[in-house]
């Protein structure tokens, strides 16, 4: 990488004509859970410490069912965004690829066993 | 990976203490990052004291005193004395600014001056500003028009102009993009904000018929979106802008083209 000149270097490998999406996603998600997070803190607050019955009962409710799975879905899809970003921030390298890869299973199979337990005791 | 030890040739060491000036009474203990390329030595913070009673009141008068009446070897740029070149932009009591605008007495304690933060020192207070400036030519920092040149000029309202105000006055020193912890970690691709600011002062030009293609070149993960709104660059800027805000700007262009 010798004799490169300096514009060469600032120009990189030019735009990758992305990164609008993310960054909406990331304000959509965003807005969504200053919602969400409120209401399933309320709903998840009513029945904390209520015996096992009672808990069960109360998901089986629509209201705070879908609460919580959006909240679980939407939380999750921000969580594997920022996280990205943030992973972009520091790590460098195959390392970067890498901890990608493994944050976004980490992330949608959170949220698939979140979504599953949801709808295995609702329905 | 991010670097979060100095590398070991460039971890700081104490260095020289010179004589006070003698028969002065107001003195002024200065700290210096010191640091030559050619003695193969680890930098160092050398202590001066400067006799403020026939010392000017800003930190690079401070400096050219040290330089002309202590140690002729010390090593930093300057040009204009006023704030309007950008030479002298250096850490000064942990802020990246003009020595030339800061004054002494804005500092309590001891005076310590170091570098640019996070860029290759050529040589003292000297930091390598080369990728910076490819950079910023890489924005294109000039007018772009398809329309046959007018007879006359091009002309611009004055509503138009206004929105080019807390954008035309940056003179380039390098103290926002150098204060920036994204580009302190990922300076080869951000931009950073003194590019950005400038990118954004071509884009809302009303004479500048490249708006698409300027916004096309900076749609990228790390050109652009690396900002996180930290907010380092407005508080550092010496000129008193926003380099934020007019990164917030081109973010929000973005969506308009998407959403």
């Amino acid at each position: 990488m010798a004799f490169l000149t300096d514009r060469k270097r600032a120009e990189g490998l030019g735009s990758a004509k992305t990164g609008t999406d993310h960054h909406w996603h990331m304000m959509v998600t965003s807005v969504a859970l200053v919602g969400l997070i409120p209401l399933f803190i309320f709903t998840f607050g009513a029945v904390l410490g209520s015996p096992y019955e009672e808990v069960i009962a109360y998901y089986q409710r629509p209201f705070p069912a879908i609460i919580a799975a959006l909240t679980m879905l939407v939380g999750f899809i921000h969580f594997r965004k920022g996280v990205q970003t943030l992973i972009e921030d520091y790590v460098h390298g195959f390392a970067r690829k890498a901890l990608i890869i493994a944050m976004i299973c980490l992330s949608y199979s959170a949220a698939a066993i979140a979504i599953f337990a949801i709808v295995r005791i609702a329905l | 990976m991010v670097q979060l030890t100095l590398p070991k040739n460039s971890r700081m060491t104490v260095g020289k203490t010179w004589p006070k000036p003698e028969g002065a009474t107001n003195l002024r203990k200065v700290q210096i990052y010191r640091w030559n390329p050619d003695d193969g030595k680890n930098p160092s913070l050398d202590t001066y004291f400067v006799d403020m009673d026939t010392c000017g009141p800003m930190v690079l008068d401070a400096l050219i005193k040290i330089k002309n009446e202590i140690d002729p070897t010390l090593t930093f740029r300057r040009s204009c004395r006023e704030g309007i070149c950008g030479s002298c932009a250096m850490n000064i009591d942990g802020i990246n600014t003009l020595a030339c605008i800061y004054g002494m007495d804005e500092i309590k304690g001891d005076v310590k001056i170091y570098p640019l933060p996070h860029m290759p020192v050529v040589k003292d207070l000297i930091p390598d500003l080369t990728h910076f400036y490819a950079q910023h030519a890489s924005i294109m920092p000039w007018l772009e028009t398809k329309t046959n040149r007018p007879a006359k000029e091009w002309k611009q309202s004055i509503e138009d102009r206004k929105k080019l105000d807390g954008l035309y006055e940056c003179v380039m020193c390098a103290s926002c993009s150098t204060s920036c912890p994204s580009y302190w970690w990922n300076g080869d691709r951000y931009l950073g904000p003194a590019a950005l600011l400038h990118a954004y002062r071509w884009i809302i030009d009303s004479r500048d018929e490249a708006t698409g293609e300027r916004l096309d070149e900076l749609e990228d993960p790390f050109k652009l979106y690396r900002c996180h709104t930290i907010m380092n660059c407005a508080k550092t800027c010496p000129k008193g802008l926003n380099p934020a805000k007019a990164i917030a700007h081109i973010k929000k262009m973005m969506v308009e083209r998407v959403v």
